[in-house]
């Protein structure tokens, strides 16, 4: 488990060839009305990897739809449970095939169909309990650093932030893609006024153009959301200048080369470190891109993060369902109060206590360390966020994502 | 304990970690400074001198402009640096604006 050599993680081998960092058995709701028995027939198995996941809406959304299929199919998952009420719109048997392809157990209970809500929670127990000691047996596999996928999201920021939690996540980043390894950040619309400065990181001139597209994109969408406060704000906390405030959060991507940008749910192809571009194309249509912390995460998972860092300030409490959040706190004082939530206290740079390359290489040991199995403080607390809802999205042109 | 932390190399700007008071008397890189007014944490001192027009760099990256020549040691906020992008962004503000 050394920093400088090669790194190696025992995981779950799937049949797609990828290797999960944890064996988890998923149940999906497929619509708001399903919500309900998915929860019951969980709350059967508090001890156990069960985590519920679940589309809401009615109407059918292609978005929703890949989310859904590339969550049920994530290397993270064992087995997976679909329960489906029977009238709506989702494609529950697309997405039932899609899971058998993968080779993991998977059964469909129709609540309608099976007779209601009691029968159908008993259908449902019965099958997780079949499916966890099946996934038991699961092969398990030399996952080597270079095939980890690790996603990066901050929430709950302070002033402390950009000072410590950040700099230290992008550190962290440089040292994953050092490895070998892919990294993903995202959150455009903290990157208006450096636009110049991503594409100028990028592996081509093409993509280099399309990361300024998609800020573009983004500084638009969030003003006509009435979410226009990207004038420099803040100056009470130190801040000068647009461009510094949106560093302070774009500083968690680190200095690597972007290798290319992909939308939630596209799987990055190649090694390297890549930009997720969350913001709807299109006139804007659903309501906020992201409202919450947990959409993000949730995106970056679908996308095949085998974990996420959350930096945070003020203190955010959540994990997420699938892939284990690896809570990374800014704030020495939030730390103290809070310290059974956070897995790393960069807050401690400030109290000279560490240096920001020293709590990078905390990070990159507690990765390694999760990927074998420890559990994240939001792990053991049992939290399991989730939440999914519209958008739309062209596919990707091909300056997205350049040969390597 | 120091006051003042170096995010990025080539940065020619510092951050205060603990709250400098009025008046109070700072060890910089060999020199004695007192400030008139508190200066609080998240806030930018110059590590060395910035002349007018120079980039002023945190991150590593060019944050805006010295709008003056500032002295090595001094506090660095909207008195003395702009950012390079607000004409870019209101450009961008008024067309959405006027849809």
């Amino acid at each position: 488990m050394s920093l400088s050599g090669k790194s190696e993680i025992i995981g779950y081998e799937r049949a797609d060839g990828r290797i999960g960092i944890r064996n988890v058995v998923v149940i999906a709701y497929l619509v708001e009305c399903a919500h309900h028995v998915a929860r019951r027939i969980s709350m059967y198995f508090p001890d156990d990897p069960v985590h519920v996941i679940g589309f809401s809406g009615c109407y059918p959304n292609s978005y929703a739809d890949k989310m859904m299929n590339a969550l049920c199919t994530h290397p993270n998952v064992g087995a997976v449970l679909l329960v489906s009420l029977g009238c709506e719109s989702f494609n529950r048997n697309r997405l039932l095939a899609n899971v058998e392809a993968s080779g993991r157990p998977v059964k469909l209970i129709g609540i309608q169909g099976t007779g209601g809500t009691g029968r159908s929670i008993e259908e449902g127990k019965a099958f997780v309990q079949s499916a966890l000691s099946e996934i038991a047996h699961v092969p398990r596999a030399v996952l080597p650093f270079e095939d980890m996928i690790i996603g990066v999201v901050s929430g709950g920021s302070d002033a402390t932030s950009g000072l410590t939690a950040n700099p230290a996540a992008g550190r962290a980043f440089d040292k994953i893609v050092e490895m070998g390894a892919t990294a993903i950040f995202e959150n455009t619309g903290e990157m208006i006024g450096l636009e110049q400065h991503m594409a100028g990181r990028a592996v081509t001139a093409d993509l280099g153009k399309v990361l300024i597209e998609t800020v573009n994109k983004a500084a638009r969408y969030y003003s006509i959301m009435g979410h226009g406060s990207f004038a420099p704000g803040n100056a009470e906390g130190g801040l000068t200048t647009l461009e510094e405030k949106s560093m302070g959060a774009y500083c968690k991507s680190g200095s690597a080369p972007i290798v290319g940008l992909i939308k939630p749910a596209d799987r990055p192809g190649r090694k390297g470190l890549y930009l997720m571009d969350i913001v709807p194309d299109g006139e804007p249509r659903f309501g906020f891109p992201n409202p919450n912390d947990i959409w993000e995460m949730n995106e970056l998972i679908a996308s095949g993060a085998h974990c996420v860092l959350f930096t945070t300030g003020r203190g955010s409490v959540a994990g997420s369902a699938i892939s284990p959040v690896i809570k990374i706190c800014a704030n020495p004082e939030t730390y103290r109060r809070m310290e059974g939530d956070m897995d790393i206290n960069a807050g401690k740079i400030l109290y000279d206590e560490a240096t920001t390359d020293q709590v990078a290489d905390e990070i990159v040991e507690k990765i390694i360390r999760v990927a074998h199995g420890e559990m994240t403080c939001s792990e053991s607390l049992g939290h399991q966020e989730f939440v999914l809802g519209y958008k739309s999205f062209e596919p990707l042109g091909p300056a997205c994502l350049p040969a390597g | 304990m120091e006051k003042l932390l170096r995010i990025h190399r080539d940065d020619n700007v510092l951050v205060v970690k603990r709250l400098i008071g009025a008046g109070e008397m700072m060890r910089f890189d060999g020199e004695e400074l007192v400030y008139d007014y508190p200066i609080g944490l998240g806030h930018k001192i110059a590590a060395e001198f910035i002349p007018k027009g120079e980039k002023v760099i945190k991150f590593g990256i060019p944050i805006g402009s010295a709008t003056e020549d500032i002295p090595k040691g001094a506090h660095v906020h909207l008195h003395n640096l702009k950012s390079d992008y607000l004409p870019t962004f209101t450009l961008d503000h008024e067309f959405i604006g006027k849809k």
